[in-house]
């Protein structure tokens, strides 16, 4: 790896006059890990916004054992692991893109697995605005005045409040509203992304942004890992619901 | 340094293990392991979250500062969490019980 000095010494090489390296980087390789460094610590970070609302399931699950497997009961868990899947293949055609880009495959191919990223992504939001419809259809909402299990004959066991189970419910809210909010947020950023690699801006000197995306996504893909047995399963042997 | 490329093979024989894993979680969840139940569940998506990060995310190919980076996420947030729980979990010994885990 040459310094700054001697970079200047020897001139501009014929890596220095790629159009995608920035001057204040000595070489697309340092510029790529100085990318993925930053994406990283995004990406840390993250984990701590999302651990607030793991800190606060955590906490209340201990509190209502109970009311939390019942009220888990009342998601659906086919509906659930379909989506899981759906999201780990758009987590492997995003890796796959992000190959494409390293290994310089056609435009095509490269936009081609995004796309599919894409397709998958909007599958997991529009089956996830089903499952929000089927909880405001059985007043699992939970929102002052619109919460109302009881009155849309709703079973709630013995020993269980309403409140408790609201509380199961606005932390499934908060965390996959949250989750939610990110994949719209990955679409947006995704959309551009394509954009470049159909321009044939991606090679395998550069890639950054595909690469760091990729990250993203995949990131988004881990908290839907811990959300969907903490969420979806937790009241499979509790009693022949739904 | 040059930036290592994760053969093809490797990303379909990691989404592979992940759909198995999440068949192995939804099974796992229709038998009574009682307190073990969320040691189960935790053990299999903790498996799953180290596949994508290691191969999906290419950290086992990354350096060292990546490495420092990742470690410190994990030590963060066990500080969120377990120093919280020292409180919740302890609010109750002293018979005041505002607010400890075990108060109903």
């Amino acid at each position: 790896m040459s310094t700054h000095a001697e970079a200047i010494e020897h001139g501009h090489g014929p890596e220095a006059a790629h159009e995608a390296l920035a001057h204040h980087f000595d070489n697309l390789e340092q510029q790529r890990e100085a990318g993925a460094l930053g994406m990283w610590v995004f990406i840390a970070q993250e984990v701590m916004f999302f651990g607030g609302l793991f800190l606060a399931y955590l906490i209340y699950r201990m509190k209502y054992p109970t009311a939390f497997m019942a009220a888990s009961n009342h998601l659906n868990w086919k509906i659930g692991t379909f989506n899981t899947a759906v999201l780990i293949t758009s987590s492997l055609t995003m890796a796959l893109a992000v190959w494409a880009t390293q290994t310089g495959r056609s435009r095509k191919t490269q936009v081609g697995l995004m796309a599919a990223t894409l397709l998958l992504g909007f599958i997991f939001l529009g089956v996830k605005a089903y499952e929000y419809n089927e909880k405001y259809v059985d007043g699992l909402i939970p929102i002052a005045g619109w919460f109302d299990p009881v009155g849309h004959n709703v079973h709630i066991p013995a020993g269980v409040t309403t409140g408790q189970y609201q509380m199961f419910f606005w932390l499934y809210f908060a965390m996959t509203g949250l989750h939610a909010l990110h994949m719209i947020i990955g679409a947006g950023i995704l959309l551009p992304i394509m954009w470049m690699a159909w321009r044939g801006r991606f090679s395998p000197e550069y890639h950054s942004p595909v690469e760091n995306f990729g990250l993203y996504w995949h990131f988004v893909d881990i908290i839907w890992i811990f959300l969907f047995p903490l969420l979806y399963l937790l009241g499979a042997h509790f009693g022949k619901g739904h | 340094m040059s930036e290592h490329i994760v053969p093809r093979t490797t990303y379909f024989a990691v989404f592979g293990a992940l759909l198995v894993g999440t068949a192995i979680t939804v099974a796992a969840a229709n038998f009574d392991f009682g307190r073990m139940n969320d040691i189960v569940a935790m053990t299999i998506a903790v498996t799953k979250m180290l596949l994508v990060l290691l191969f999906f995310m290419h950290v086992r190919y990354s350096s060292r500062l990546i490495w420092v980076i990742v470690a410190s996420m994990f030590f963060w947030l066990l500080i969120l969490l377990l120093l919280t729980l020292t409180d919740y979990s302890s609010r109750d010994w002293f018979g005041s019980n505002v607010g400890g885990i075990m108060s109903r």
